[in-house]
């Protein structure tokens, strides 16, 4: 592309030297040194130079490996991502209307937000529960919930994303039950489970089971699901729980992808052919404020996965080793201060996930830092996108900021620093390994604290919090979930236990537990006590039994 | 000479955002605390437990799910059953309406999103009883 580099070379000391030094010299820069979150060093101006050795191959064409540019090779010329907007708080009834309103609204797809209870397998009656019914999402304790959730909403019309993870075949299971009862095939539907254990025991807190069992219960789903329902995606891989604990955007990628790699090997391990279930691994990134870096990030994580499935586990199918992945602005950005300025914030974000071709987003709401967000600024951050997309004309062409000096550098130190941590982990024996003996979580901890001293010793300026600040008053309209969802929930627990057949709960139970010292795919035994309302708290107890809990290593 | 102010950082609840919760330990201990962190989910009984045990000056809670209306009251109840004398702090996503309740039923002082660590360990230097 330029042949010149050596001239290129010359003019630029040149430069240094006659315009650059005298500037600064005159006048200061605003700091002695510019760096990235991920600590790379930024330049004054970036040349050809810099990304010389990169081949064009490195970025291929969008739609081909290593999908540098994009999975697709039109991008959003053909459609726009999937914006999706992460959604649920107390009763299934409240959350279906939430749900009907998003879809008249535009949104094209569904992300269910469950309450913490179901998110670490416990019904709503039991003691542990208390106060955290319906708080940070939906509430739900069996089938008849997830019926009610997703009442007058056709499964084979719309995409379904669940945030679960440790429980996630039991949710998947109701999923299914309800396709069932609405007469929806299998193989129609479309959405995707979290069901990304690692990332809980390192960064997001909602684990049940201990690793081994976990794992079991993730590859039980990968295989099901290649079987029976091909367009769903089995898990998604998240570093942005990762990123919100204070990674960096290096160590989010890395983390991830060791994950990810802990994943397909217990897959292989367990008999499965890379091909059949690698097209339905998907993936979870966040989006940051540092523009540049982020959109570096996503090209670089296509490269970094194309690279290991093909290289490493000689995936041969090129659906395995495209990486799909959904985006959510980063809640940890979000200032409880000035509030109105975080729509800003999340505009930015918006604006990198789509340069990095994101496959859907998630917008987070300016009132976030306060309390779960109110229809209102749902709305704003659902138009942020549609503004995005539909007036600023960046989705027009595919991978816009592909060839720029700056974007390709950093790309490439992006991939170079995330192959040097996953080779890392790798020699301390893979993700779980480093999980156990609390690296991922030091390395982690080590940059949010890093972060938080930054922003005390004003070296980096948080706007309305470290600088810009005003007085203010409380905002009064914030979005509260009534003390009696909690009771209505417990309410109707009692009678769902009442009315169904206790006999049948009591056998399909039982013979779950058979099957979980078993090697079988437990798949089928979570479906069949799903479907005679056994509540989730009971299934998860009997796995509880077997498979015992998982002990926190805790790190500071 | 002194003894260390010693301080017991809990997270009571079923969230896993510990973000705030490390952040504070550690400043707490580059500041000479001692500190003590036991980990997610903690129910209103291990706290306090743990507080009689290790003999802590200060309880400092954080909780970003939105139970702290009903977990916090029944810290402090157990406080109270046990005759504990100690600083009782809390922070996290806590709306501002919520604060005069959490201050009646004794604790001392919340702190919310974007607050200094530094503005928390002098609060705690200044207030610790002892």
């Amino acid at each position: 592309m330029y042949k010149d580099i050596a001239g290129i070379e010359v003019a630029k000391r040149k430069w240094e030297e006659k315009k650059l030094r005298p500037t600064i010299e005159k006048a200061q820069e605003r700091k002695k040194e510019f760096r990235t979150t991920s600590d790379i060093t930024v330049n004054t101006v970036y040349t050809p130079k810099d990304v010389e050795n990169t081949t064009f191959n490195e970025l291929g064409f969008p739609g081909e490996y290593p999908f540098t540019r994009g999975i697709q090779p039109n991008m959003y010329r053909g459609k726009f991502w999937t914006m999706r907007q992460y959604a649920g708080y107390s009763t299934a009834e409240e959350s279906n209307k939430r749900y009907k309103y998003l879809l008249n609204q535009g949104t094209t797809g569904l992300s269910v937000a469950f309450d913490l209870p179901t998110q670490v397998g416990l019904d709503s009656d039991s003691g542990l529960s208390l106060g955290e019914v319906g708080k940070v999402g939906v509430a739900i304790d069996s089938l008849y919930d997830m019926e009610v959730l997703f009442d007058g909403i056709p499964l084979d019309k719309i995409s379904t994303s669940m945030t679960i993870n440790a429980p996630s075949i039991v949710l998947l299971a109701m999923y299914l039950a309800v396709a069932k009862k609405q007469g929806v095939p299998f193989e129609n539907l479309r959405g995707t489970i979290q069901n990304d254990i690692l990332k809980e025991y390192a960064a997001r807190g909602t684990y049940i089971f201990p690793v081994k069992p976990s794992l079991r219960l993730i590859t039980d789903i990968f295989e099901y699901c290649s079987k029976n329902v091909p367009k769903w995606n089995t898990i998604s891989i998240s570093g942005y729980h990762i990123r919100e604990a204070g990674a960096t955007a290096v160590q989010e990628l890395a983390f991830t992808f060791a994950n990810a790699i802990e994943y397909v090997r217990a897959a292989i391990n367990k008999g499965l052919d890379v091909d059949d279930f690698a097209p339905q691994l998907s993936f979870f990134f966040n989006a940051h404020n540092n523009l540049f870096e982020e959109v570096a990030k996503f090209r670089a994580a296509r490269r970094v996965w194309a690279k290991i499935m093909k290289e490493w586990f000689g995936a041969k199918k090129e659906k395995s080793m495209m990486l799909r992945f959904h985006t959510q602005t980063a809640g940890c950005t979000l200032t409880a201060q000035q509030i109105d300025n975080n729509i800003v914030r999340v505009t930015l974000q918006t604006l990198a996930a789509v340069l990095g071709g994101t496959q859907s987003l998630h917008t987070n709401s300016r009132d976030e830092a306060l309390a779960l967000p109110t229809e209102e600024s749902v709305r704003i951050a659902l138009r942020t996108q549609q503004i995005v997309a539909y007036e600023s004309g960046v989705c027009d062409t595919v991978d816009p900021l592909g060839g720029s000096f700056y974007i390709e550098s950093l790309t490439n130190e992006i991939e170079r620093k995330v192959f040097e941590y996953i080779n890392k982990i790798e020699e301390m024996g893979g993700a779980a390994k480093a999980i156990e003996v609390g690296y991922i979580q030091k390395e982690i901890s080590d940059s949010a604290y890093k972060y938080q001293r930054e922003i005390e010793d004003g070296e980096k300026i948080v706007v309305g919090v470290n600088k810009f600040q005003i007085q203010e008053h409380a905002k009064k309209d914030i979005l509260k979930v009534s003390r009696e969802a909690e009771e209505n929930q417990k309410t109707l627990l009692k009678k769902i236990k009442k009315d169904r057949d206790n006999e049948k709960v009591k056998e399909s139970l039982e013979k779950l537990r058979n099957a979980a010292s078993t090697d079988e795919n437990l798949m089928p035994y979570v479906l069949d006590a799903v479907l005679n309302y056994a509540t989730l708290g009971e299934i998860c107890g009997v796995l509880r039994d077997v498979f015992g809990e998982y002990r926190q290593t805790i790190v500071i | 000479m002194d003894r260390k102010i010693r301080v017991l950082v809990a997270k009571p609840g079923l969230d896993g955002h510990d973000r705030g919760a490390k952040v504070i330990a550690r400043a707490l201990m580059e500041e000479g605390f001692e500190v003590i962190y036991t980990g997610l989910r903690q129910t209103p009984e291990d706290i306090v437990e743990t507080a009689i045990q290790e003999d802590v000056d200060c309880i400092a809670m954080s909780i970003l799910s939105g139970a702290h209306n009903y977990l916090f009251p029944r810290v402090m109840e157990l406080i109270k059953e046990n005759e504990l004398e100690v600083l009782v702090i809390a922070g996290g996503v806590i709306p501002e309406e919520d604060i005069p309740f959490l201050k009646s039923i004794g604790i001392s002082e919340v702190f919310t999103p974007g607050t200094p660590t530094k503005v928390t360990v002098d609060y705690i230097k200044q207030n610790v009883k002892r």
